[in-house]
């Protein structure tokens, strides 16, 4: 059989104190990241929200000649606006993302009745970008217009009540979900484990935040989702590596609560790896070529799911058994035995299944 | 065949494999011999799958109906329409009072004698709908009070005539299949409009909150019982007012009212070219802004005898009523955009409240009395959100999701028949019918796809390798520790699944409060994670074991198993 990790023996437990110094020093790195930014005059936020969460226009402009960024920011000054934010799409050379924020009513952008806009930003762009040429407007592509040198392909428009309608209620739902699973981990297994689970759940988003607020990759709407979904990552690696030790505890009663969690991290390895280095795999190609409207999802998920492994392994397992011993013995909840559980949720299986300890 | 129920598990998987591939792949018509070529199959499926409009292009507007202001403005319209009640009938009333704030909707009269205050009442009645109001007097002062219920209520009923009013003007418009709806909490007096196709959406914008020039206007012509003077040509009636239009006189086209019009469908109508002209007087009598309410009515209930009944506010109301009480007799132009809709024939005096007679149907009363009423948005609309994607960046990045999604897929698809060679074929039968059922279910339930909704559909594949690593991964341990193959397998299934049950409740249990509390985007990742994980439950178990059975079936004593 071609396999990796059949046999190993590492003490995972032992190592406790490392990783939580590794993760402590990673959060202080954000920490410190995000709340020097806040405080610095004149620099960035701490998290560079994007507008779905601050409101205010994305425009997204294709060039038949590029003008560079500074050309771009001077442009936008011309007309009033200095808070620009350019930025390069990474993988199509030829366009541009002007994030600009709310502005508001302005005189100089009045609709067809000669009525100020609502929001007048994706007119304001177009004003600045008219420097440089005019636009293909309507259904005429960019190509297909020989005098226009520019086309506004897209515009994301969040008015700040709305932003922080969507903040509110994307924080409500994180939380409302988290809350869900500690019950429903609580319910399966126990308290200890469950507090585990979501410990690791929350020290992974954070990790995850810290590195947006390090490198300032944008946080948006789809960002919220990878987060979401590294949540539901990080969880099913706990339960694979707590039901392990559940079967364990009811196999091995002699062992010590700290031996088994070791060797059930140790006997799960296998699939850890193969799992986690299949979706690593694939949220890489996500972030390779994804294109530019997946990059902070992508980002999320690559970041999010390797320290989901991590804090498994390192956060989660040793948080349940420090927490047990602390109790004084093992109180895992005497679950219904495997074989009773797999007879009555498989329905589908006919046969009876004869249970016999697994030996390694 | 000795296992029946073998068979059965098989003809059940078969079954749903072609129920999902006809609903993914089949057309929605009777089949034809196109529907087997490549492309046919490429068209059924574009039709099939509704994708977002992150993906295919168009605008995605919020709009938020300014209730409060609506509040205000009743207010303060019915305070003054009070006030000229119990003047008119030469009551002692001095002045009158509103607060409109904060939740408070009051206005009153003061009265100089208090001892008239139930005629005051009577009077202001007969004249001002105050039936959802409150009334309370003291003193020389009565006053009438909004209830929180019935602003609610009221809030509610102006959101609702908002999106009608949008709708008839997004259809006057021409866009094609637009989604309208109420969008978040019921409080929040939001409206969602998503309009494929269009990438530049200031025109919708201006469309929709513009005022439409609704306007009275009195048709020249000979006094009744003449019909209505009508000429053939522009020319023609411009020949009756001297060769040109002057201050005073415009030539319209007169639209004929007994033209059906298919409100159902959303087809733009076809430019007609106007078969008749009308002389009118002008300037109007009165516009649309004066106008508050307007509603198809039947007296006799036949569907060829609509009129529609209006309301002016106050002050258009006392002009109306001194103009129609001097062209009694005459023709009303019903001018909508320099158009005249329709023309009426005015009987009598009319004030406050009118009517339209003609000889309408129900479907053109009801247009019209909408066209009417949609001169009047009951209060402004603000936009809070707005999102456009141009049909190519819509293409582009399904394109480069895609793309990047079918090679993790090959990559997972080459490293599983590696790793776990025969029983990997097992696996990856299991994913690819995890992926035909997620998209079959996506379309059966009518759902749409967007961008978040791939991530949902990709990170629900993940959740599929993973059942099979951990069936695969128990089966080996088992094998390991000297099990037959038989047992192995048996074992490997029963115990992964308490594993994967717990992984994949957990999940669903979290994505359907993401779906409960999200907004628009997340709820779609929602929705296609929660199906791909419920459809995982068979593929990754049911089915793949069923596979592992029938090999078992044919060689019962197997002695080694290709894992």
């Amino acid at each position: 059989m071609f396999e990796f990790f059949t046999n190993i023996h590492v003490d995972w437990m032992g190592k406790r104190k490392i990783f939580s110094a590794l993760s402590i020093a990673i959060l202080l790195a954000g920490l410190l990241s995000a709340v020097g930014r806040q405080f610095t005059d004149g620099g960035t936020d701490a998290f560079n929200l994007g507008v779905d969460f601050q409101g205010g226009t994305v425009v997204t402009a294709k060039f038949k000649q590029k003008p560079s960024t500074d050309d771009i920011r001077a442009s936008l000054q011309n007309v009033g606006v200095t808070e620009a934010i350019i930025q390069d799409s990474t993988d199509k050379t030829d366009e541009v993302l002007v994030k600009v924020p709310n502005l508001g009513q302005r005189e100089d952008c009045v609709d067809e009745n000669s009525q100020p806009m609502p929001e007048a930003g994706r007119c304001v762009v177009k004003k600045a970008l008219d420097t440089f040429g005019t636009e293909a407007v309507g259904a005429t592509q960019l190509p297909d217009d020989a005098t226009a040198s520019y086309k506004i392909v897209g515009t994301d428009a969040v008015g700040p009540v709305a932003g922080e309608q969507l903040r509110n209620q994307a924080v409500l739902a994180t939380l409302l979900g988290l809350l869900g699973i500690l019950l429903f981990i609580a319910f399966r297994y126990d308290w200890t484990y469950a507090a585990g689970a979501v410990i690791a759940v929350f020290h992974d988003v954070l990790i995850t935040l810290a590195f947006f607020s390090m490198f300032q990759w944008e946080i948006s709407l789809t960002v919220l989702a990878a987060l979401l979904t590294l949540v539901g990552f990080s969880v099913n690696d706990s339960i694979v590596i707590f039901d392990r030790i559940r079967e364990n505890l009811s196999l091995h009663r002699g062992d010590s609560l700290y031996k088994l969690t070791n060797d059930s991290i140790n006997q799960t390895m296998s699939r850890t790896i193969v799992t986690n280095g299949l979706v690593l795999l694939s949220v890489a190609a996500l972030v390779l070529f994804g294109g530019e409207v997946l990059r902070g999802f992508s980002l999320a998920l690559f970041v999010g799911s390797i320290t989901g492994t991590y804090s498994t392994i390192a956060i989660a397992s040793p948080i349940a058994i420090w927490w047990q011993n602390k109790l004084g013995e093992a109180k895992m909840k005497e679950v219904l035995a495997p074989q009773e559980t797999g007879e009555k949720l498989a329905s589908t299986s006919r046969r009876t299944v004869t249970r016999r300890p697994v030996t390694r | 065949m000795k296992n029946t129920g073998l068979w059965i598990r098989t003809a059940i998987i078969i079954a749903i494999t072609l129920a999902g591939l006809y609903v993914v792949f089949g057309p929605r018509r009777a089949p034809n011999a196109n529907d087997l070529t490549w492309q046919g199959i490429k068209d059924n499926l574009a039709t099939n799958i509704n994708l977002g409009l992150d993906l295919k292009g168009g605008s995605h507007l919020v709009m938020r109906v300014k209730t409060d202001d609506y509040l205000k403005t009743l207010t303060e319209n019915n305070a003054q329409a009070a006030l000229t009640a119990a003047q008119d009938a030469k009551l002692p009333v001095t002045e009158n009072t509103i607060t409109a704030e904060n939740k408070n909707y009051v206005f009153g009269l003061v009265l100089s004698d208090a001892a008239q205050s139930q005629a005051v009442i009577d009077e202001v009645k007969k004249k001002v709908d105050l039936s959802n109001w409150t009334e309370s007097g003291s003193g020389n002062s009565i006053t009438w009070s909004l209830p929180g219920q019935m602003q609610e209520l009221m809030k509610r009923q102006a959101v609702e005539q908002a999106l009608k009013i949008i709708e008839s003007r997004i259809n006057a418009f021409g866009v094609k299949e637009p989604t309208l709806q109420r969008h978040g909490a019921e409080s929040s007096d939001q409206i969602l409009l998503q309009m494929p196709g269009v990438d530049d959406p200031e025109r919708v914008k201006s469309l929709i909150g513009a005022e439409s020039n609704l306007a009275l206007m009195k048709i020249v012509g000979p006094p009744n019982p003449s019909p209505v003077q009508t000429y053939p040509t522009r020319d023609a009636a411009l020949q009756s007012i001297g060769g040109k239009e002057t201050a005073t006189r415009k030539v319209f086209p007169f639209a004929d009212r007994d033209t059906p019009k298919d409100t159902k469908s959303n087809k733009p109508e076809a430019a007609k070219t106007p078969s008749e002209f009308v002389v009118v007087e002008y300037p109007a009598v009165v516009d649309g802004s004066e106008l508050r309410d307007a509603n198809a009515v039947s007296r006799t209930g036949s569907d060829k005898d609509f009129q529609i009944a209006f309301a002016f506010k106050p002050a258009g109301a006392q002009k109306f009523g001194e103009w129609t009480g001097k062209n009694i007799n005459n023709y009303m132009g019903v001018v909508l955009n320099d158009e005249v809709k329709s023309a009426a024939y005015i009987k009598s005096q009319i004030f406050d409240q009118g009517e339209i007679s003609g000889r309408f149907t129900k479907a053109t009363a009801d247009d019209l009395a909408l066209t009417l009423k949609s001169g009047a948005l009951p209060a402004k609309i603000e936009y809070q959100e707005e999102r456009t994607v141009g049909p190519s960046l819509g293409a582009d990045s399904i394109k480069a999701g895609v793309e990047a999604s079918l090679g993790g897929l090959v990559f997972v698809v080459i490293f599983m028949l590696l790793y776990y060679r025969g029983s990997g074929v097992n696996a990856v039968v299991a994913l690819l019918l995890n992926m035909l059922l997620t998209m079959a279910a996506l379309v059966m339930f009518d759902s749409t796809l967007t961008l978040p909704g791939i991530a949902g559909f990709i990170l629900g594949i993940g959740m599929a390798v993973d059942s099979n690593v951990l069936i695969f991964e128990r089966m080996r341990e088992e094998l390991r520790a000297g099990k037959g193959v038989v047992e192995a397998v048996e074992q490997g299934f029963d115990r992964a699944f308490v594993t994967i049950i717990d992984t994949h409740i957990t999940t669903i249990l979290s994505s359907v409060i993401l779906y409960m509390y999200g907004s628009g985007p997340i709820k779609g990742f929602a929705v296609t994670l929660i199906l791909g994980l419920l459809i995982n439950l068979f593929s990754a178990v049911f089915v793949s074991r069923t596979i592992f059975m029938w090999l078992i079936e044919r060689k019962p004593d197997l002695k080694q198993l290709s894992i």
